[in-house]
């Protein structure tokens, strides 16, 4: 059966944990012996993301394999208006597993539907983003078990698919998550419906200050400008979800901060340098996560 | 003879053959047309009742298409917005095929995403699919939750 990685809510945790351990192994020392030497990984990506589709690149490389670039809308058959459908059934021949970037939910769904060859979702539209959940998941574990954490996730739950696909992850190791959003900006009415029948406990809150304190994980997402009608009104109301080093005085020894970054000015270039901070060692970790993943579906 | 209470116990008149579709949600008759095609410009003898008294459902309607009986994918949709529906299929002036609808775990094909953004409304080659859950109908590709107003969501 070919497997894809479609979803972190599909996903079974055992699946989930034999990843991260796959990814610790990998990461604590690097595989010399070129295990993916001879295959092809297609990178078929329908929105710029320069991040996701370099580390995939990297991680296949470092894997001893290869990669195609099979391009954006701009110079593939899509902008003739071919679908989906045929262009995943056209490039199944070319290659031998597919990361897919996609603005529209449920793409990587469909994908794999038609894939003969294993898909990996790149990210679709708001939807999830395995690969980046896992990179969060295994930075965590870095510090602390998964089991039973709080996490804070302040800024703007609605549009960013990284937490959906993150609480998702988390509901199966019974976390409890805090948010903190400003109005519109919570998380969407489907994925607080399909989180509360995971049992998952989410407490709104309204500054970040009230919660910091009793928190193991602060996950950071960026509010974008395009969501406001203009600066000024995004000015005032991002200002209002930006962390501080001060914001950290009282706060556990063990509290990790997250942001999948890029990041604009969410966090505070003070914060970088306190022992909390671990956004670009997550960076770091997509590497040994990406590489566990494609040995997963390829191996 | 089951053909005898159809003759003498309904407000509208009996049927030689085709289907009658009893028990339908006070109000729903309509719309349980609409949704198995039937409009003015078809050709089926079609009565309707509306707001029937009824024993066990206080208020029903009744739906009798003459020359025509209904697929299990007709009955699926019926199921949807008249869950205690009773399709009886009639030859001859018998009942001779008396089946209840049954809500299907997985509907395919006959609801639209409301999502604008959701996959199933890109043009691409595939049918819309959702699951059937307590809170509604969930679209297996995006997660968007169909609770309320099914009926004008009908492919
Ligand atoms: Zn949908």
């Amino acid at each position: 059966m070919v497997k894809h990685i479609i979803s972190t809510r599909d996903l079974e945790r055992d699946a989930i944990d034999t990843l991260l351990d796959k990814a610790i192994t990998i990461s604590k020392k690097w595989p010399d012996n070129r295990p993916l030497q001879g295959k092809i990984l297609g990178l078929l990506f329908f929105e710029p993301s320069t991040r996701t589709r370099m580390s995939f690149e990297s991680a296949m490389l470092r894997l001893g394999g290869t990669c195609l670039n099979l391009g954006g809308p701009e110079v593939s058959s899509v902008s003739k208006g071919e679908t989906l459908a045929d262009t995943i059934r056209v490039v199944n021949g070319y290659v031998d597993a597919l990361v897919l970037r996609h603005p529209r939910i449920g793409a990587a769904q469909m994908a794999c539907e038609f894939s003969r060859v294993p898909v990996i979702n790149g990210g679709d539209g708001s939807g999830q983003h395995p690969s980046q959940t896992l990179i969060d998941l295994f930075t965590i574990r870095e510090s602390m078990p998964l089991d039973d954490i709080q996490v804070g996730m302040i800024g703007d739950l609605n549009y960013g698919r990284t937490t959906h696909s993150l609480a998702y992850a988390l509901a199966k190791y019974e976390a409890t998550i805090h948010t903190v959003t400003p109005d519109g900006l919570g998380f969407p009415r489907s994925v607080i419906d399909n989180l509360a029948d995971m049992n998952l406990q989410i407490i709104q809150h309204q500054t970040i200050e009230e919660i910091v304190d009793e928190l193991d994980v602060l996950y950071v997402t960026r509010i974008q400008r395009e969501r406001f009608p203009d600066v000024a009104s995004y000015l005032h109301v991002a200002s209002g979800y930006r962390i501080f080093p001060e914001l950290f005085d009282n706060v556990t020894k063990n509290l990790i901060i997250l942001h999948p970054l890029p990041r604009l000015d969410e966090i505070d270039p003070g914060v970088d340098s306190l022992p909390y901070a671990k956004y670009f060692r997550q960076s770091d970790n997509g590497i040994p996560v990406r590489m566990a993943m494609l040995t997963d579906v390829l191996g | 003879m089951k053909g005898e209470k159809y003759r003498q116990g309904l407000v509208i008149s009996t049927i030689k053959d085709g289907t009658v579709i009893d028990h339908i949600t006070g109000g729903e008759a309509l719309n349980v047309l609409r949704i198995i095609g039937i409009t003015g410009t078809t050709q089926e003898m079609v009565s309707i009742a509306t707001n029937v008294k009824s024993t066990v459902m206080g208020k029903k309607d009744v739906v009798k298409i003459g020359n025509r009986e209904l697929s299990r994918e007709q009955v699926d949709r019926i199921a949807l917005i008249a869950p205690r529906a009773t399709i009886n299929i009639v030859r001859d002036y018998d009942v001779v095929e008396k089946k209840g609808v049954s809500v299907p775990d997985t509907i395919i094909g006959i609801v639209r995403c409301p999502n604008p953004c959701c996959i199933t409304n890109a043009g691409e080659p595939i049918q819309t699919r959702f699951v059937m859950e307590p809170r509604g109908l969930v679209c297996s590709y995006c997660d968007w939750v169909l609770s309320c107003d099914i009926t004008s969501h009908f492919l």
